[in-house]
């Protein structure tokens, strides 16, 4: 899933003063489930930006909307008509879902009201965790499931550097070490082996950015 | 022929003594010049370090031709944070047409203990592709594959954490830097001589040379510093204990006479080929130390 936060008012606020009739465009997929730009996050910051506007005395209307989907085109149809008299777009969608939006109505200024963050999972309720940079070569299998390259603050691919202490990362204590983790689990699987090989250099000439399915 | 004075006193069974300068942040070169004066004639090569903690300065390779020119034998320390593999490469092509010939290949500190917090962390390879790739160039390859006019050589080092809790992935980590080239290996911090008696009989098996780190401790508080901010470095309850309550002078004393009683032991029992001193930034304790562990006669 894409993991998002919100924006800080002062900056959405900031973003939207030029413009009268705002529509507050939420995302009902990665961004409801992860708590920045679903339907309730949506009602919560068209509350707090009517609240802020008014005692800084800027008029705007706001006008929201949930799309099912925001970066399908199939479902940014659904906003054509509902557009006419908007004078600009605050997405709650991730990066995609901002720049979807700005394509399909290029004559709409769009504005993005999430710092879109990473590809990751919920580790508790309230707390994700980065788990996938789509680097484009997937290395789990060797790894034992777990990944050197978002996990490890460096990325590396050939084991752990001096940095842990007590198996935690050297640049935030409650982090576990990557390699730490990878080595024990390597051991439980008996593929100790595969920690032992070299591994080249990362390449870095992604797959082409775009993809076509032949 | 080996490639440098530091390879050739290595190879001949000589106790070597290395210490490291850290380059200054600004032109103001008084200073390292005023450290490599006082060290070259003490120790046998000079590790000069690159971005240190990552903490931005003058580069480790202007640092070693610094060195080169006061007449001391530099190391080049190589981090991969700050480069990818064509900035690396070229600046190996360029210490070794300077007559620069002891590289030292690390992956360095994470940006985020530094100065630069938001920098860009390269770590386009690690510390052992970086030794591999040496291997390449060596052979007249470079990383892409293509063929270099002209190859560099170099006496190929890396580190070794022999004090970390967690030691087998140190280890195969270890083997692994071994295996793409690593000659030389100066060893993270060490404070437990014990832990060096652990290491060397298993690394010994590799035949490479091993230069035990001795990082000196000034005082309690600093101690408890890097166990807290430093990467990689842990240092034991009873070493902080024997520097507690003591006055500025006396703590200063007590670092340098706990620094020379490390390499005494070191040097008594010939656990390893040498020592790699790291007095962080206080460079002038570095020739009493030295004499502190009875290694006279150094100073030329």
């Amino acid at each position: 899933m894409i993991v998002a936060q919100q924006k800080s008012l002062e900056e959405i606020l900031r973003m939207i003063e030029p413009y009268e009739r705002v529509m507050i465009v939420g995302c009902g997929t990665c961004m409801t489930v992860c708590g920045a730009g679903g339907e309730r996050e949506v009602a919560f910051l068209q509350k707090a930006l009517e609240i802020a506007g008014s005692r800084q005395g800027e008029k705007h209307t706001f006008i929201p909307y949930i799309l099912k989907r925001q970066c399908d085109p199939e479902f940014l149809d659904l906003l054509t008509d509902r557009i006419e008299d908007v004078d600009a777009i605050l997405s709650l969608g991730c990066g995609i879902g901002v720049q979807a939006l700005a394509e399909h109505f290029p004559d709409l200024p769009t504005l993005p009201g999430v710092d879109t963050s990473f590809l990751g999972i919920a580790r508790e309720w309230g707390v994700w965790d980065e788990r996938c940079a789509a680097c484009g070569h997937c290395l789990l299998g060797e790894t034992a499931g777990i990944c050197p390259i978002t996990r490890c603050a460096k990325g590396i691919l050939n084991g752990p550097c001096a940095g842990p202490k007590g198996g935690k990362c050297e640049v935030d204590n409650e982090r576990d070490c990557a390699w730490v983790l990878i080595y024990r689990r390597l051991e439980r699987l008996g593929q100790l082996d595969k920690m032992r090989r070299f591994y080249p250099p990362r390449n870095f000439e992604r797959p082409k950015r775009i993809l076509r399915r032949t | 022929m080996a490639l440098s004075l530091l390879e050739e006193k290595l190879e001949a069974g000589e106790f070597v003594v290395t210490a490291e300068v850290g380059p200054p942040k600004g032109t103001d070169l008084t200073e390292m010049i005023h450290h490599i004066d006082l060290l070259k004639d003490w120790v046998d090569a000079i590790n000069v370090t690159d971005h240190q903690s990552s903490v931005m300065r003058f580069p480790s390779l202007g640092g070693c031709l610094l060195v080169k020119e006061r007449g001391g034998e530099p190391i080049l320390q190589v981090t991969c944070r700050d480069r990818n593999r064509l900035a690396l490469q070229a600046d190996l092509l360029f210490a070794y047409t300077r007559g620069i010939r002891n590289v030292l290949c690390l992956t360095g500190d994470s940006v985020e203990v530094g100065d630069h917090r938001g920098a860009k962390p390269v770590f386009d390879l690690d510390s052992v592709q970086l030794l591999r790739g040496i291997k390449e160039m060596e052979e007249g390859r470079d990383l892409g594959g293509n063929p270099l006019k002209g190859a560099p050589r170099f006496y190929v080092g890396a580190s070794v954490h022999v004090e970390a809790d967690e030691m087998e992935p140190q280890l195969m980590k270890f083997e692994k830097k071994v295996m793409a080239g690593a000659r030389f290996f100066q060893t993270q911090g060490i404070f437990r001589v014990e832990s060096l008696r652990r290491f060397m009989p298993y690394a010994s098996q590799f035949g490479v040379k091993v230069l035990a780190g001795i990082i000196v401790i000034f005082s309690a508080r600093m101690a408890r510093y890097m166990n807290e901010k430093v990467p990689g470095i842990t240092v034991p309850d009873e070493i902080i204990e024997e520097l507690s309550g003591l006055e500025k002078g006396k703590a200063m004393q007590k670092g340098i006479e706990i620094a020379s009683r490390t390499i005494r032991t070191i040097k008594e029992e010939a656990l390893c080929s040498g020592v790699h001193i790291m007095a962080i930034g206080n460079e002038k304790v570095v020739p009493e130390i030295i004499e502190a562990a009875g290694l006279d006669g150094r100073a030329r």
